[in-house]
């Protein structure tokens, strides 16, 4: 299939192609690890996860307008406001869900699965009612559009490096919070011996509950920066939720080096299949990948060590 | 009453007597002038003095709820309409809405509900292939009549169906002329979501193409939902296309143009050129008109249609569902179905479904927005083929136009 074409054009060929395995690298990181850090440290099943990405995209989309309407010298940066905004939306809706339905299930975890299923659906129509069923167009700022040019192929896309950039700063700040931060401790405690945390004093139901809020935050984020790359509807969460279950599953759900290192796999086995076959087999085989690994190494990739 | 008449001004009670004498007149009128009901409804449809039912089944909730809501409006405009204007045989057309809900199963069942149960005498519904495949076999048992308004794949007639859209071949073999002749193209990109519309569409594409003596460069399917399009953009750069054919569809549609953009390529320039049949107004809300100016949609409808027709019906959508309001292909197509129904019903006499199958083929709608159009003994629509070169405001400017109507053939000969 290489014929006819010069050293020159496949070599920067093959560099896009890195560099679309880099963005889809980010991409898989920055959905799973919200979904990492409610399915692996508290066991809790959240099919709900897309739904509150979407959430992160529609306060974009609000955002949007709003900066369009009354602060149209600052809409260049709107970006940034609809980021923080976004966070804060989905993760005080975490937290509400937290306490109003996934607390009464952490004794039912399978029960959690059909809980948050039912959940996702009451978003998706509550999203319809209110924004309609149309899809938004969240119009960006000219400097976050298009591409800078390197070479007559290589154009590097600029929302693929605010992704990468975004998701970068989102994992180095999630790994601090989580194993440098006393608040981290707590957390990692509570997962590894519930009763004995509450013995030496933590307030588990409030790390519960930071912990699930911290993971929807995660989530609206992430909804925040696809608006870059993707569509939003009322039903765009389910675009995202099965390629999210699949990275933090293989990835062994305990932990967050395992999402990380299965999204890389991941990422790097579609974009190369891609480009030599047809997307639909690519992505069969990159499937057929993980179940076959799966069923070598059940727990994922990576496994928390601890006494049972 | 005659207390109240010996008064010098006029009751409540008077004046509420006459309004009802008035009515039972206007109502003896009616009757008049239609038909008995015994006549024109042999088969025990729900049809009395003065009214005809009907069923709307379309999603209105679920992944498809964004596509059909502008079918749903459109048809309920015409049925309004038809109304004003002395509704069907002198009979008022009621509707009944079901909601298919995005589940194909429910769209058979609903269909059954409708026919049995409230025995509509027709149903305007459906959107997708695959809720119109799984609502097929109930019209044919039961003897229904649906109008389905989106351009489909083809392979498909049946008596109890009237396909308002464009079948694949009036969508794609006259815009890959178009694109050949006037764009001088001579290397294409097929590009399409990964069931059975896009397939079907790219295969006749592709035998079209080979018959023009071009060149197909390469040719991708990908799975529904599917979210990063940075590959395949990698693939057109290298192997350079002229032109770039594609049927994606849904959230994938907005992923791949923002992506396209994103990545440096410019549909104004030359090459590569864009030539979609997935893409209308509705499409372009989501997608953004900064994303996609300069490529080229084909589809027999364009809100933007200079004709007094498409003015009127532009005019009246809009003060009906409010000044905001998109009108896409398929809307269009949809709103076809009850003024075809009408005519039809009248050219029968009759409201029974065999009659009007034999009353169908020629039916003429000198009022359709697009134009004239003519339905054929295949129950496909005659129609024009047009262009739409996308602008940044979301609308499309029509750059052409086939010369005359094109034939609907479900089952083209050479392309299977």
């Amino acid at each position: 299939m290489f014929d006819g074409y010069t050293a020159s054009e496949l070599m920067a060929i093959f560099a896009m192609q890195g560099f679309a395995g880099l963005i889809l690298f980010s991409v898989l990181v920055l959905m799973a690890l919200g979904l990492a850090i409610i399915f692996g440290q508290m066991g809790v099943i959240n099919m709900a996860h897309g739904e509150f990405m979407i959430l992160g995209a529609y306060v974009t989309y609000l955002t949007s307008i709003f900066f369009e309407n009354y602060l149209p010298g600052l809409s260049s940066i709107y970006f940034f406001v609809a980021i923080v905004l976004a966070f804060i939306a989905a993760a005080s809706l975490g937290a509400f869900v937290e306490w109003a339905l996934i607390r009464r299930l952490y004794k039912r975890p399978l029960d959690t699965l059909l809980a948050t299923w039912g959940l996702s659906l009451i978003l998706q129509q509550t999203y319809r009612s209110v924004f309609g069923g149309r899809e938004k167009g969240v119009s960006l700022p000219d400097w976050m559009m298009g591409s800078i040019p390197v070479t007559d192929i290589i154009e590097i896309p600029i929302n693929g490096i605010i992704v990468m950039v975004l998701t970068l700063i989102i994992t180095l700040a999630v790994y601090f919070v989580m194993q440098r931060s006393q608040w981290g401790a707590k957390v990692r405690a509570v997962v590894q011996n519930r009763p004995m945390a509450a013995a030496v004093g933590i307030n588990t139901s409030i790390v519960d509950r930071m912990t699930f809020a911290l993971g929807c935050g995660i989530a609206g984020i992430a909804g925040s920066a696809f608006t870059m790359i993707g569509s939003t509807g009322p039903t765009s969460g389910q675009l995202y939720i099965v390629d999210t279950f699949m990275v933090v599953v293989f990835g062994g759900a305990a932990n967050l080096m395992g999402t990380i290192a299965s999204a890389f796999t991941i990422s790097q086995a579609q974009t190369i299949l891609e480009f030599f076959m047809s997307g639909s087999i690519a992505k069969v085989l990159t499937l057929g990948m993980v179940v076959g690994i799966l069923m070598l190494r059940p727990q994922g990739l990576f496994v928390l060590k601890i006494r049972r | 009453m005659i207390n109240s008449l010996k008064r010098s001004i006029p009751s409540l009670k008077s004046v509420f007597t006459v309004a009802v004498a008035a009515f039972a007149f206007s109502q003896a009128a009616i009757v008049n002038a239609a038909p008995a009901t015994a006549e024109v409804n042999t088969t025990g449809l729900a049809v009395t003095d003065d009214t005809v039912t009907v069923g709307i089944l379309h999603s209105i909730t679920g992944t498809m709820a964004i596509s059909e809501t502008g079918s749903t409006q459109a048809e309920k405009l015409a049925i309004k309409q038809i109304n004003e204007s002395g509704g069907v045989l002198g009979r008022q057309i009621k509707y009944i809405q079901e909601d298919g809900a995005s589940d194909w199963p429910t769209f058979a069942e609903k269909s059954r509900k409708l026919l049995v149960k409230d025995k509509v005498a027709a149903v305007m519904g459906c959107w997708t292939s695959a809720s119109r495949k799984a609502a097929l076999p109930v019209f044919e048992q039961y003897n229904g009549m649906l109008f389905y308004p989106t351009f489909y794949e083809g392979l498909e007639q049946s008596p109890n169906v009237v396909y308002t859209g464009q079948e694949a071949t009036q969508q794609i073999i006259a815009s890959i002329d178009w694109v050949v002749k006037t764009k001088g193209v001579k290397t294409f990109y097929l590009l399409g979501s990964d069931y059975i519309w896009p397939r079907t569409s790219m295969k006749i594409a592709r035998k079209h193409i080979a018959k023009l003596g071009l060149k197909v460069v390469g040719e991708e399917y990908y799975p529904l939902g599917h979210t990063q399009f940075n590959s395949v953009i990698n693939k057109v750069k290298l192997k350079k296309p002229d032109v770039i054919f594609a049927a994606v569809v849904g959230g994938s549609n907005v992923a791949f143009y923002k992506q396209v953009k994103a990545a440096g390529i410019d549909w104004r320039k030359e090459k590569p050129l864009m030539l979609t049949i997935s893409v209308t107004e509705d499409e372009v809300l989501g997608i953004g008109g900064e994303n996609l100016v300069g490529a080229y949609s084909s589809m027999k409808y364009f809100q933007s249609l200079t004709n007094g027709n498409n003015e009127t019906f532009v005019k009246a959508f809009k003060e009906m569902w409010g000044e905001d309001s998109v009108i896409g292909d398929v809307t269009q197509a949809a709103y076809l179905g009850p003024w075809i129904w009408k005519y039809a019903v009248e050219k029968a006499g009759s409201f029974d479904i065999d009659k009007l199958k034999l009353a169908l083929p020629g039916i003429e709608l000198t009022t359709a927005p697009e134009g004239y159009v003519k339905v054929h003994p295949n129950h496909h629509l005659w129609s024009k083929a047009r262009i739409g070169l996308a602008r940044e405001d979301g609308q499309f400017d029509v750059v052409f136009e086939s010369e005359g109507l094109i034939e609907p053939d479900p089952f083209p000969k050479g392309y299977q």
